[in-house]
C-alpha cells in the first residue's frame, strides 16, 4: 500500500478513536513522538523515587517508612510499564535508558527540586502526584494502546500516593507551631514548580500542536494546569494552609482560580539541566546501574546454571497454572 | 548479533515498520549484563474461574525470574492467582495489514447471529 493511503487509514482510525496498536502502520513522527513522551515519562518514575528514597529510612514512623516504601516500589513498577510501551516502538530498554544516563533523554523537573524535610514529602505526595494525576487521567484516553492501558494501570495505584501526601499535611497541619511552619514551608517551595509540571505555555509549547492532532495528548498544558489549580485552591482551605501566589483568586466570570505569573526563567533554567538537583540525580542513576553490574551478571550466572539442571521443557507448567 | 523481539513485534514477517532499532548501536552500557534479557509477556488470571489476561511484559534472565518479577509488578494488590509468562519471540500474531482479508469473509453470515431468525412473538424461552 502506498504511504499517502496508510496514513488515510491511520488518520482516520485517530479521527474514530479507534486505538493505534504496536504492528499498525504509524507515520515515523507519530512513533517518535511516543518515543520521547513514554519514554521521559517512565524516566519520570524513575528518578521520581529518588527524593523520596531521601526520606525512606528518615520517616517519622514505623508505618509512614513502609507507606514510603509501597509507594517507591509503585513508581519502578509504573517506570517498567511505560518502558514496556516503549519497546513495542521498536527501542530497546537499554537504549532508552542509555539515554537517560547520558543526558539526552529528560523527565520532569520537578524532581530537580530537593527534599528538605519531611513535609516535602507530604507536599510531593499531594501536589506533585496530584500534577501528575491530572496528566495521566487525560492519557487514559491517548490514541496509542499500550500507552493508554499503562496509564489505566497507573492511575488506579496512583490515587494513594495522592491521598498518603495529603494526609501527611493534615497531620502536621494539626500538630504544633513548627510542624504547622513546616507544613507551610513546604508547600511554599512545591507550589510554583508543581505548576511548572504541566509544561510550557500552550503558545510556547513546541510538541503540543502535533500531539493534540494526533490525540497523543487530549488536553493542553494551560487547560491541565487551570484544572489542577482550581482542584488545589480548594483542597488547601482545609489544611488551613496558603498558597504562595498573592494573586490566586476565583474569577466568577471564568468559573476558575486566576493566578500569578510562572517563574519561566526558572522552569527553562531547570529544564536545561541547571537546577538545584540535575547532577545529583543523574549520579545517583548511574551509580546505581553500575553498582548493579554484579546483580545482573550473577542473575544470567544463577539462569545457566538453573538451565543445566534442568529438563529441556518444564513439566506440566500449564497444569500448575 | 541476537535478534531482539519487541512487544508487540512477534517476529515472523519482520515487515511493518518496528525496525528502527535495528541499525542503532546499543550505547554506553552496550557491555553491561543484563542488556540482552529476553522479553517475556505476562497474562493473570485475576481470579479462579476466569482467563488468564494479558498484563504486560518485562525483561528476565529465565522463567523463574519471569514470574518472580511479574508477582511483584503486576500483583502487588491482589490482582491475581496465578501467573503464566511466556517468552515473546514465541507469539505468533497475525498481521494487522491483513486484517481486511482475514475477517471479512464473518460479515456476510449474519445467519450465525440469533437475531437472524424472526420467530413470533408468542413464542417464549428461546
Amino acid at each position: 500500500m502506498p504511504i499517502h493511503d496508510l496514513e488515510k487509514t491511520f488518520l482516520d482510525k485517530i479521527e474514530r478513536e479507534i486505538k493505534i496498536e504496536p504492528r499498525d502502520w504509524m507515520p515515523d513522527a507519530y512513533r517518535k513522538n511516543l518515543v520521547r513522551q513514554i519514554s521521559q515519562h517512565a524516566h519520570s518514575e524513575i528518578v521520581g523515587m529518588l527524593p523520596e528514597g531521601n526520606w525512606i529510612t528518615r520517616a517519622p514512623s514505623l508505618k509512614r517508612k513502609a507507606i514510603l516504601i509501597a509507594k517507591a516500589q509503585d513508581e519502578a513498577g509504573h517506570g517498567l510499564y511505560l518502558y514496556s510501551a516503549t519497546e513495542t516502538l521498536g527501542t530497546s530498554r537499554e537504549e532508552t535508558i542509555n539515554d537517560l544516563h547520558s543526558g539526552k533523554a529528560k523527565y520532569s523537573s520537578i524532581f530537580n527540586y530537593p527534599t528538605l524535610c519531611w513535609a516535602d514529602i507530604g507536599a510531593i505526595g499531594w501536589l506533585v502526584d496530584g500534577a501528575a494525576i491530572i496528566n495521566q487521567v487525560m492519557l487514559c484516553r491517548t490514541s496509542y494502546g499500550p500507552y493508554a492501558r499503562a496509564m489505566v494501570r497507573i492511575c488506579r495505584e496512583e490515587s494513594f500516593h495522592q491521598r498518603q501526601g495529603f494526609e501527611i499535611l493534615l497531620v502536621l497541619s494539626r500538630g504544633s507551631d513548627e510542624q504547622k511552619a513546616m507544613c507551610q514551608d513546604a508547600l511554599n517551595r512545591w507550589w510554583w514548580p508543581s505548576l511548572m509540571m504541566f509544561g510550557p505555555r500552550d503558545s510556547d509549547s513546541t510538541h503540543s500542536d502535533q500531539s493534540m492532532k494526533w490525540k497523543i495528548k487530549r488536553m493542553s498544558n494551560d487547560e491541565l494546569r487551570q484544572k489542577f489549580i482550581d482542584m488545589i485552591a480548594e483542597q488547601v482551605k482545609v489544611l488551613g494552609m496558603t498558597l504562595p501566589d498573592p494573586d490566586l483568586k476565583w474569577n466568577a466570570e471564568r468559573k476558575h482560580y486566576d493566578f500569578g505569573e510562572i517563574d519561566w526563567a526558572e522552569f527553562w533554567n531547570v529544564v536545561k539541566g541547571n537546577g538545584p538537583c540535575n547532577k545529583q540525580r543523574i549520579e545517583a542513576r548511574t551509580k546505581a546501574w553500575d553498582e548493579g553490574a554484579w546483580v545482573r551478571e550473577a542473575a544470567v550466572a544463577y539462569a545457566e546454571k538453573r538451565k543445566e539442571k534442568q529438563p529441556q521443557t518444564p513439566k506440566g507448567a500449564l497444569e500448575a497454572a | 548479533m541476537t535478534t531482539k523481539y519487541y512487544y508487540g513485534d512477534f517476529g515472523e514477517s519482520g515487515s511493518g515498520e518496528i525496525t528502527a532499532n535495528n541499525k542503532k548501536n546499543v550505547g554506553i552500557h552496550s557491555d553491561a549484563a543484563g542488556h540482552d534479557w529476553p522479553l517475556w509477556e505476562v497474562f493473570i488470571r485475576s481470579k479462579q474461574g476466569l482467563d488468564h489476561k494479558h498484563m504486560g511484559s518485562l525483561h528476565a534472565t529465565d522463567a523463574q525470574m519471569a514470574i518472580e518479577n511479574a508477582r511483584d509488578v503486576y500483583t502487588r494488590r491482589m490482582e491475581g492467582v496465578s501467573i503464566w509468562v511466556v517468552e515473546s519471540k514465541h507469539i505468533h500474531a497475525s498481521n494487522p495489514d491483513e486484517a481486511e482479508s482475514l475477517y471479512d469473509p464473518a460479515n456476510d453470515k449474519a445467519y450465525r447471529h440469533p437475531t437472524f431468525y424472526d420467530l413470533p412473538d408468542e413464542l417464549k424461552h428461546m
